[in-house]
């Protein structure tokens, strides 16, 4: 067996546990086994262990529940090209992308190594932003549009290459790194761990209660202290008041970018009010500071659990008003339909995660397939899908997610009991030579947090792996063919995270 | 259909505010720390080792919010010494004042260090050019906020464009990741004078968590004058909103 078989609940794993093979045993197994859509790869990177440079893969099996850790290593400076599995599996290019950007691994026949994220501590220090040659098409009927990196509106940096013939996108190519500011390394030169919570937090502020969890569960697994299920459920709850916010504010993106100002405000003012009860239960709209490492500074009070159950209410409510709007007006359908198609297919071929792969009807869903928190306990998660994988269906998608987050809500706080919760624990020892993984379900996607500890018990390497990064090829994708016009609501339907992606 | 919008309508009333200078946020908001110094320093010697950010010394005792990235846990380690308050007046035209001291009761937004052309050319619109660079996405999204239904700061002319060519000033968020730095030198500099630089959030203040990294690059704050200094994680509409009015002579702290 070349794989050390866990889930997402067990604790953390000796580093001695995880099998250490030859690549072409890797190479030959993946092959095989990523043509089977259950597995997945959540993560896939390299880090040096002193004069070696390793591996680890984090294999999903969703079928199973079942979390499959290998490893391969080799010498810092051999230079023996590895036959590239994004050559078969496309879905791998960002992880390979970014072992060769990193250590100048060769992977043998890649079809694009294209920089991912043009890191300080790249390799290749002539390889930069203002260099990078984007694809280009000759012809004499075409021509190119540049956008970014600084765009039209108050959001972050990249730049988007559009190739089209008249008013139709023939290519478009995403190129990132703008935002990178060392998030990975930043956790390992600090054994501050509050420093490192808020870092979590910082990862992607409209995710910040997710990567914040993720960090905390990792952490949590490293040093043995689970967190009790009280702990877990008001967790949940943070977490699916994030989805409500984001799903809610991009519903609202959507509507302006069509003109449809009444569904706008009104998803302006619900946002409003979902992330003001995130405000009114911890202090800060975006739930920074809710989070903390085994146990918890804001724990949730019969009269904050109360406050929390009426406002949600009150906004499914509404937003289901809004829905029942859109749903009703011809002139948005026609605008939604049909439009940003990424078929099924496609979707799973480059390894879409999240929202996004199940409005193109791809089974995908972390709360799911490798339950955390209170999914899979306390709640029977009812993955929603759609099929179309057009605007329309991520539009859907984000609609019925609001209304299912809602509901998880009220029947999460409906029976809550607040009871003792621990003070969070910033000294607690880590487990040494040991590496620990969490999976959550993100309002984007799934997120993946790894840690390796060294033979002290301090963090030698901390792995962030936001959605974003699968999923911004899935938007080059949607937008071929279509309208450059189109490319507004294409873009708002993913709203996918810079930061995240550049870390 | 005409029906499923009027219901939007009715259930969506009047989210205006009416008065942004009543706006009270809720207690468990983190604003304005206060500090009190007692004759045992050892809670802030111990807040201060934990603090993320180095944001508070404890001889003498301070803490600035410049830094700060409040989440309050200074407060939990020293009840006695630090405080959060809800005041989110925290914005200054002067650096040294998000210094905040034990004597200190409010913010000092110091007027007399505003350019008097910026209210005058701007006091009754000013168009912004936001700027990104290294930015998490919440600082922008309470940007965005400042102009939506319920802050409306549109109301005073205060918005934000798309082009620097249309724009007086520049909005700075995060800590200026190196990969931004030359784009956000070509925007600053497309805009036209005069012209005016807020950052805003505490990472653009002074680089917050990534101060050190070698990621980012913060030469740009060497080499230009900066107008208005708002601290938050994320800077609270209210914020930006107070600062800004402030800075146009539309009101006074």
């Amino acid at each position: 067996m070349i794989y050390h078989i866990t889930d997402n609940r067990a604790s953390a794993v000796a580093l001695k546990d995880i099998p250490e093979v030859d690549y072409a045993a890797i190479y030959n197994d993946l092959k095989e086994r990523l043509c089977d859509e259950h597995y997945h790869v959540a993560h896939y990177f390299a880090t040096p262990e002193s004069s070696r440079l390793k591996f680890y893969i984090v294999l999903l099996d969703d079928k199973e529940q079942r979390v499959m850790l290998t490893s391969f290593a080799m010498e810092y400076y051999e230079e023996v090209a590895l036959p590239s599995l994004t050559a078969i599996h496309p879905a791998l290019h960002v992880f390979e992308r970014e072992i060769a950007e990193l250590y100048n691994v060769e992977f043998d026949s890649m079809p694009w190594n294209k920089p991912l994220r043009f890191p300080f501590n790249r390799r290749n220090r002539n390889s930069t932003m203002d260099n990078y040659p984007f694809y280009s098409i000759d012809g004499d009927s075409l021509h190119e549009v540049n956008v970014g990196p600084i765009h039209a509106g108050i959001i972050e940096p990249g730049a988007f290459r559009f190739v089209c013939n008249g008013e139709n996108v023939l290519h478009l190519e995403i190129a990132l790194g703008y935002q990178h500011r060392g998030v990975e390394h930043e956790f390992t030169s600090t054994d501050n761990r509050l420093r490192q919570t808020l870092l979590a937090e910082g990862i992607a502020g409209d995710s910040a209660v997710s990567h914040a969890t993720a960090y905390a569960a990792t952490i949590e697994k490293l040093c043995g202290k689970s967190a009790d299920s009280n702990l877990w459920v008001e967790r949940t709850v943070a977490l699916e008041l994030e989805r409500m916010a984001m799903h809610i504010a991009d519903t609202g993106a959507l509507s302006m970018d069509v003109a449809y100002q009444l569904g706008q405000v009104a998803s302006e003012a619900l946002r409003t009010m979902t992330i003001n009860t995130t405000q009114a239960w911890c202090g800060n709209r975006f739930g920074k500071g809710l989070i903390r490492p085994c146990g918890s500074n804001k724990p949730l009070t019969a009269e904050k659990a109360a406050m929390i159950r009426e406002n949600v209410s009150e906004i499914r409510h509404r937003y289901s008003e809004v829905v029942d709007d859109i749903k009703s007006s011809p002139t948005l359908l026609s605008r939604f339909e049909q439009c940003g198609i990424v078929p099924k297919a496609e979707m799973q071929r480059i390894g879409g995660v999240g929202m996004a792969a199940r409005a193109s009807g791809v089974k995908r869903d972390i709360r799911l397939s490798h339950p955390y928190a209170a999914y899979g306990s306390q709640i029977e998660h009812n993955s929603i899908r759609q099929s179309d994988g057009d605007v329309m269906s991520r539009l859907m998608m984000r609609c019925s997610e609001v209304l299912q987050s809602a509901d998880y809500i009220e029947q999460l706080l409906a029976s809550y009991k607040p009871t003792e919760i621990s003070r969070p624990d910033y000294e607690a020892a880590l487990a040494p030579e040991s590496l620990a993984f969490s999976l959550l379900e993100g309002w984007r996607g799934e997120i993946c947090h790894v840690a390796i500890t060294d033979a002290e018990g301090k963090i030698a390497t901390y792995k962030v792996k936001d959605p974003s990064l699968h999923n911004w090829l899935a938007l080059a994708i949607a937008v071929r063919s279509e309208g450059i016009s189109d490319f507004p609501i294409c873009n708002k339907s993913f709203n996918l995270s810079y930061c995240g992606h550049d870390l | 259909m005409i029906f499923p919008k009027i219901k939007v309508l009715k259930s969506h009333g009047w989210q205006y505010i009416p008065d942004l200078n009543a706006v009270e946020l809720t207690d468990e908001f983190r604003g304005r720390p206060v500090l009190t110094s007692t004759e045992d320093m050892s809670d802030v010697e111990a807040a201060a080792k934990m603090c993320p950010t180095k944001a508070i010394t404890a001889a003498p005792f301070s803490l600035d919010m410049g830094r700060c990235l409040f989440c309050g846990e200074c407060a939990i380690r020293a009840p006695k010494n630090i405080r959060f308050t809800n005041d989110y007046k925290i914005g200054s035209t002067s650096r040294e004042a998000l210094m905040v001291t034990p004597q200190c009761e409010a913010i000092d937004f110091h007027p007399e260090l505003v350019r008097e052309q910026i209210p005058a050319l701007f006091g009754r619109a000013l168009k912004l050019r936001q700027v990104s660079a290294g930015g998490d996405a919440s600082v922008e999204m309470e940007l965005n906020a400042t102009g939506n239904v319920n802050f409306d700061f549109g109301r005073y002319g205060v918005e934000f464009v798309a082009s620097p060519r249309h724009a007086d000033g520049v909005v700075i968020t995060g800590p200026i990741s190196g990969n931004m730095a030359e784009a956000l030198d070509i925007c600053y500099n497309s805009v036209p004078d005069p012209k005016l630089v807020i950052v805003c959030g505490s990472e653009a203040c002074s680089g917050g968590l990534f101060a050190d990294s070698k990621a980012v690059d913060r030469r740009f704050m060497e080499r230009y004058n900066v107008d208005l200094w708002l601290p938050g994680a994320p800077t609270h509409p209210m914020t930006f909103i107070d600062g800004v009015m402030n800075m146009l002579k539309l009101k006074t702290r």
